[in-house]
Order: C-alpha cells, then structure tokens, then sequence
C-alpha cells in the first residue's frame, strides 16, 4: 500500500510540475476514522510553491469515493460562449480503481469526459471497506468510531486477510476482511483496470462471478412482498439527492427533480414523489450504472439502492447484452436498438 | 398533466362494483391515434374508460409520463406506437421498445401489477385491433381493481 501512495504522489508531481494536467484527482484522509474524501490539487497551486498539497495524497481501502464524480463540470461548455471562440479544455489527472474506470469510460461515450483530456491512473483494488457494515460490528461490540485510534489491515492481499481496529483504550478489535467489504466489492466483477494511461503495479481481488443471487431471490417473491420492501425503503429516503450527486453518471445540468415548468416532483412528504424520484433516476441509469455503490454509500438513511440500481443492471444486460466495461467502441444501450430486441412485454388482444 | 387523470382520486367511484377504471392512453400521432380514429370511424365498441393522449412517436414517451400518470390517480396507461418498422421517423418506436422493455420489467420487480402499464403496437389500419386492445386493458385493470400504488394520497381538509 505505502509503494502504491508513492507512486501515485510521483505521478501527480510529474503530471503537475509538467504541465500535462490542469488538476489531479486523487484521495487523502478524512478528518474522521475509517474513511477518506476526494483531493483535488489545482496545478495552479503547485506551480505557487505549495508542492505539500500533494503529500497529502492516500490511497488504502477505505478510498471507496468514486472519482469519476468530478469529471463532467470540467468539460461543460461555458455559458455565453460565443461559437468562434476557442474551446480551453481543461486535462485531469485522476486516480482510478476499475470501477471509476468504467465510470470514466461511460462518460467518455456520452462525451462528458473527453479521452483526450483524461490521464487515468489505474490502481488495481482489493477491495474497499463498508464503514457501516464495521460501525455494525463495532456497536455489537459494545463501541463506537469515537473510541478508535487507528487501524492496521493484515494479510490484506491474502483471502484470509483481517484488518485490526486498535481502540484509544488499548483493546483491539479484529473483523475478517472479506466480511467487511462493500458488497459492491464483494461481488465486482472487473477488479482490475484496463486501458489506463499509467497503471500501477498491485494484486487485484479475484473477479466475482458475475450472479445476480440477490436480485434473483426478489423477482421470487410475491408482489405484494416486493411492493412492501419497495415502500418501506423508500419510506427512509428524506429526498436529499446525496444518491444523485455522488452518481458519476447523473450528469445532468438540470435534473428532471428540480423541473420546475413541468413539476415532476412534489415538494411534498407524500411517499409518492420519492418513488417516482428513485424509479426514474435508476432508469436514468440503464447501461450507465456501473455498480459502484456510491449512490448507497452517499445515503444518510442506508435506504437499499443496490437492489434497485443493480436490477436495472441485470435487464440492460440480459434484454440487450450490454455491460459498461472498459472497451469504448461499443454504442450505450438506450441511443440504439436491434431488430431483434424482446417484444416479450407486447400486450397482444 | 390531463385533468382526466386527476379528477376523481379518493370520491366514492373508487371502490365497489359499479367503479370504472381511469385509464390514460398515450398514442402515437401516426399509427395508434389513427387506428383509434378508425375505430371510431367504423363504429366499433370499446370501453369508454381511455383517456388519449396524443404524442407525435411512441419515442416521444418519457418512462416519467407513466409513472407520473399513476401517480396521478390513473388505474392504468397504455401505450401504442406504430409496428416495428413502421415508424415515421424510421427509428422512434425502435428506440421507444427498449426503454419499455425495462420500465415494464422494473415497475413489476417492483411490485407494480403488470396489468397497470400495457404496451402494444396497432397501425392505422387496425381498428378492430384497437377496439379489443382497448377492451383487455379494460378488463384487465378491473381484474386488479383500483390503482393505489404509486398514486399521490392528497391531504383531506
């Protein structure tokens, strides 16, 4: 892990001092335990001296923030630009794990994220920590996130890995890792990043298989029972829209939430208008959605948007054989179509 | 929205047998509204429970104007495009298949009856398609009574 920071700190300091990037996004530690947040270095500040800014740069496995979030505002046409004028785009430098990547490559195909002005640097993941799924077992424990000093993972390219939480009491709390993993890790199919302009050396976890286990098991249930899981999650949901802004591929300048001329959605508390928000966002997201959870982590209720997300995943892969990898040549699923597309939903008289 | 799909949401009409369902229609301009119209034309009997709503392509249907309409009191909606291949701009209905294909999976996984969001292809020529389609959503929707799921409960004052 510490070569890992390393190479990304002289990466960002060539890419920087170099000129070849306008800003480099990377992660540094957050102010609270067990987590970290997104570092964008401006080159404008290394180029006044302050080359610290880059020290701060981290990387272990609690980087789960997907990156790729940032992109699109840098390549947004600039209002009142007049069409003769030349375009300035601005060159990111960004740390990618494989499912920023995907995301990277998503936006690339709607052109939010131009290749030409993206310098990815590919680190392969071994998978990222669920604070909350750690809080759960720590609360079980009889302690909280404010008794914690610091935490040292053991074993952690190994399957047996464990990661130790060393409370300020001197007691330790030891949890296995693969227990602990977000289930969007758990369960990630492409660990390893593909077609990066730098990619770092490292082990990846092993790809998963791929199975919607989960999602199968629902479609089981009766209606009804699906209907009531459906509501009481969204009955949590206090419509902040953190899902939508932490979503990398909900990139657009006005959200059909915030239409005021056509008011979708209520202002109101009814049910309702969090369930029209949710359905259409996660449709919003067919073919785009890449699994990455951010939308789950980003929700202060802990409302289960990986059921939902992750359905709408499966269908634009089985209806229409489509999965947001790294290859870039292949057309989004939603702007085109085949003659042979299902018609199994045709209501015949 | 229509005020046809938003006026009787919570009167009496709603429940009991002689409750009619609410059924918003969204018809292509060059297909399925014609089809209507030749039913019409050819005196044939369907249900008076559609409201239409006429749109230029099915590819003009946001998966939002489905939701939407039962959110505001609809029983049901279905929608009707040209037939594949058919289509007035070539590619709309086409286009239109796919977004259905998931709405239709994701409103059921869900748990929103299938009967309520009904899709079918009818060309100008299909009157007689138009009028039975009409009535098997009609009774389809009745089979499963009063729309309640996603429709918007308004404060009694």
């Amino acid at each position: 892990m510490t070569e890992t920071v390393d190479r990304i700190k002289t990466l960002a300091r060539e890419l920087l001092t170099g000129g070849k990037v306008d800003v480099f996004i990377g992660y540094q530690d957050a102010s609270v335990p067990l987590a970290s947040r997104p570092l964008l270095i401006p080159a404008k500040k290394t180029a006044e001296g302050d080359a610290d800014i880059i020290d701060r740069l981290t990387w272990n496995s609690f980087c789960s923030n997907n990156l790729a979030v940032f992109l699109p505002k840098y390549f947004e046409n600039a209002p009142f630009r007049k069409s003769k004028d030349p375009v300035k785009k601005t060159n990111v430098g960004i740390v990618a794990k494989a499912c920023d990547l995907r995301s990277i490559v998503a936006l690339s195909k709607e052109r939010h994220a131009p290749v030409e002005n993206v310098i990815t640097i590919g680190v392969p993941c071994m998978g990222k920590y669920d604070r909350r799924k750690i809080e759960t077992a720590m609360k079980a424990a009889g302690f909280d996130f404010s008794d914690i000093d610091r935490y040292e993972e053991q074993n952690e390219e190994a399957a047996d890995g464990q990661v130790a939480i060393h409370l300020k009491s001197g007691k330790s709390l030891v949890f296995s890792r693969e227990k602990m993993l977000q289930d969007a890790c758990a369960e990630c199919r492409f660990p390893m990043p593909e077609g990066t302009t730098h990619l770092l050396e490292g082990k990846a976890r092993n790809p998963g298989d791929g199975g919607y286990g989960r999602i199968e098991d629902f479609e089981k249930l009766p209606l009804e029972e699906r209907w009531a899981y459906f509501s009481g999650e969204m009955e949590k949901c206090i419509r902040c829209n953190a899902c939508r802004q932490a979503c990398p591929t909900c990139y657009c300048k006005e959200c059909f939430a915030e239409m005021t001329d056509l008011k979708w959605i209520g202002v109101s508390t009814d049910l309702s208008d969090a369930m029209i928000f949710h359905i259409i966002r996660i449709f919003h997201q067919s073919g785009r959605c890449i699994e990455c959870d951010a939308c789950y982590r980003a929700c202060p209720m802990g409302v289960d948007l990986r059921m939902f997300t992750r359905k709408m995943v499966k269908d634009t892969e089985t209806l229409f054989k489509y999965l947001p990898v790294f290859s870039r040549e292949e057309t989004p699923p939603m702007s085109t179509f085949r003659e042979g597309d299902t018609e199994e939903f045709i209501t015949e008289p | 929205m229509p005020a046809a799909a938003q006026s009787t949401a919570g009167s009496s009409t709603r429940s009991g047998e002689d409750w009619e369902p609410k059924i918003v229609a969204f018809l292509c301009n060059w297909c399925s509204y014609a089809g209507a119209d030749l039913a019409g034309v050819s005196r044939m009997q369907y249900g008076p429970n559609i409201r239409i709503i006429r749109v230029p392509c099915s590819g003009r249907i946001n998966p939002l104007f489905i939701v939407k309409a039962l959110q505001n009191g609809a029983d049901g909606v279905l929608i009707s495009g040209c037939h594949p291949g058919d289509c007035h701009y070539i590619s709309g209905n086409l286009i239109a298949r796919r977004k259905f294909a998931l709405v239709k999976r994701f409103l059921f996984f869900l748990g929103v009856e299938p009967e309520r969001v009904q899709f079918s292809w009818v060309s100008a020529s299909e009157g007689g398609r138009f009028a039975g389609l009409v009535n098997k959503v009609i009774s389809d929707v009745k089979r499963v009574g009063p729309s309640g799921k996603l429709a918007k409960r308004l404060m009694k004052v």
